[in-house]
């Protein structure tokens, strides 16, 4: 099938290829299919150990009302939001200004500073965690939003001044040296000449930010506890303890929590493509 | 008021002759600084945080490098740094297999866009709810993968309760997005190869596996180089899913560097900061190693330019 064109198979090919396609894309996503399954079941389902079969009624209205009233779920929803959100906007803005300083400038320290960034942005959490948590417990901002958002948005603009430098070191030059000679401010180029150009970075940046930041776990369980401040991938471990056999519950709580990634995933997937594959193709 | 006007000129004209040195640097303040005092310094503090004693309350004491003499007799530490080289072993299949995806995915029949983005799925969900579904399918009590063995005849088992099986079991849930990312990368890749360098193979007599070997691979060069890193990164820097599907468990067996670090530090083994911080720097080594060669792969590109 590789690397000849389908359309230039034998027929009995292409009719082979075409119904291989949804069954492999079945057995990958057999486990996301499971759980979506077991989001719509009965708790009597699992009581009578029908786990892997038919749901016996559909009960995913009452199972997903469940999760909405009578769980913290909502509330580590918006946690999560309250996170991501202000983290996505820090971390932008911070690198479109460092990568627009180590693409546009030459200057001595440049590749060494960007190779900070980059180096950084490739440690072991661990190596962070113990004195990230003390800072943030001497800022009195431990288990709280601000102390989260206030690191992320520090750690994450090590990749997205990779990335940021990245894309204005390929655009056209001249654009900046024709403003220069018209004599225009350079924060006036950043302004108005450069950031225009920059729209598909940021988007893209700001796609990946968000389901990173979502998912992120480590620095949820070591920043925050509880519920006030917990985003909703901690809030799933704990609502794991809280309805331990309740597998329905469990389920569809693990797939509203996954939603936001996935809706953001698909509306801006070209960006979000260009993000993850930036240097992929050369 | 001329004065004033005289003083501003004279600024503005120092201004304007220095702008371009000084913008830089404006720029890079506010990114410079967060990151030094979050990323950059706390290195260090590890560092030095490993030779005291502290629960991370009361004082701390000087001890030296006894940590580090604790470590080497640890048991648990030699475990947890076994299991990171399986990890990173077994990880790098997601490359292999993200090619293989990708390869068989890049045609163009009606819906391919839909089904490229739905086999990317798994990456865009927390490793924490793929940890959760991971560890139905391998319950011993009702597990789907215990009735898939049963149907071909074979012993069921309890992946996750079994020392031998548990951190294969683990990077197997692991690898299920990690491949997707590998994939993503190779399409885009694919995207890239040349036609004519295909079509010249093909003159020259080169099919299936000699085709792919000495006429595709070379090219994706680039998507494998980014595959690597992501996926050595990834390996090193699991935690979630050993947190959620085993905790460690059974007795420790699944434990790796970071995980035995937060372990330490902040769980029920006690706050030993210390201990935990000297933990973490044997594995930002371990990294290291791994960072000093990215960075010289991309400082030669740089030169190259």
């Amino acid at each position: 099938m590789f690397p000849t064109p389908i359309e230039r198979s034998p027929r009995a090919w292409q009719i082979t290829y075409q119904s291989l396609l949804p069954l492999a894309l079945i057995l990958w996503l057999l486990p996301l299919i499971a759980v979506a399954i077991f989001s719509v079941k009965p708790d009597a389902d699992f009581v009578n150990a029908n786990y892997w079969g038919w749901p016996s009624s559909f009960e995913g209205f009452t199972n997903y009302a469940l999760v909405f009233t009578g769980s913290d779920m909502p509330q580590y929803l918006l946690n999560s939001f309250k996170i991501t959100i202000p983290t996505v906007i820090g971390a932008v803005a911070l690198s479109c200004m460092t990568g627009f300083a180590l693409g546009v400038y030459k200057f001595k320290s440049n590749i060494w500073i960007f190779f900070m960034f980059v180096a950084g942005n490739f440690v072991p959490f661990q190596i962070l965690m113990v004195p990230v948590r003390d800072l943030t417990l001497q800022m009195g901002l431990y288990n709280t939003i601000t102390g989260l958002v206030l690191f992320h948005v520090a750690f994450q603009t090590g990749f997205c001044t990779l990335f940021m430098r990245n894309f204005i070191r390929a655009l056209p030059f001249e654009l900046i040296e024709a403003a220069r000679v018209e004599g225009i401010a350079e924060w006036r180029i950043f302004w108005f000449v450069v950031l225009p150009l920059m729209k598909p970075a940021i988007a893209a940046l700001s796609v990946l930010i968000f389901t990173f930041i979502w998912n992120d776990y480590f620095w949820a369980v070591v920043l925050t506890q509880g519920v006030e401040s917990q985003p909703v991938t901690a809030g799933i471990t704990s609502f794991n303890a809280q309805y331990r056999a309740a597998y329905h519950l469990m389920s569809a709580g693990s797939l509203v929590a996954a939603l936001p990634p996935v809706a953001m995933f698909f509306l801006m997937q070209r960006h979000f493509i260009a993000g993850l594959t930036l240097g992929a193709v050369k | 008021m001329a004065q004033a006007s005289v003083e501003g000129t004279r600024q503005s004209s120092w201004w304007h002759r220095n702008q371009q040195q000084l913008t830089p640097w404006l720029f890079l303040a506010p990114g410079i600084l967060f990151f030094l005092f979050y990323v950059i310094f706390p290195i260090f503090q590890s560092f030095n945080l490993s030779l005291y004693q502290w629960d991370g309350l009361g004082a701390a004491e000087y001890v030296g490098v006894s940590n580090y003499e604790e470590l080497y007799w640890d048991e648990a530490f030699y475990t947890s740094l076994k299991n990171n080289v399986i990890w990173l072993v077994l990880y790098l299949a997601a490359i292999p297999a993200g090619l293989f995806i990708a390869l068989f995915l890049n045609q163009t029949v009606t819906g391919i866009r839909v089904y490229k983005s739905l086999f990317f799925f798994p990456f865009v969900i927390s490793q924490v709810v793929v940890g959760l579904v991971f560890t139905w399918f391998y319950d011993p009590t009702f597990g789907i993968l215990n009735v898939v063995l049963g149907s071909v005849g074979l012993p069921p088992m309890n992946v996750l309760g079994d020392e031998n099986w548990v951190t294969v079991g683990i990077i197997i849930a692991g690898l299920w997005p990690q491949t997707a990312y590998c994939m993503i990368l190779y399409l885009t890749g694919l995207n890239a190869v040349d036609p004519e360098q295909i079509e010249a193979g093909r003159l020259d007599g080169a099919k299936g596996w000699r085709m792919l070997w000495y006429i595709i691979v070379p090219q994706l060069r680039p998507a494998t180089f980014i595959a690597f890193v992501v996926t050595i990164i990834g390996a090193l820097r699991s935690f979630d899913l050993i947190s959620v599907m085993t905790n460690g468990g059974p007795f420790g067996s699944s434990r790796v560097l970071s995980f035995y670090m937060f372990e330490v530090a902040l769980s029920e083994y006690g706050f030993r900061m210390g201990y935990g911080a000297s933990i973490a720097v044997v594995l930002f080594l371990i990294m290291l190693a791994f960072i000093a060669y990215f960075l010289w792969s991309m400082y030669k590109e740089e030169k190259a330019r």
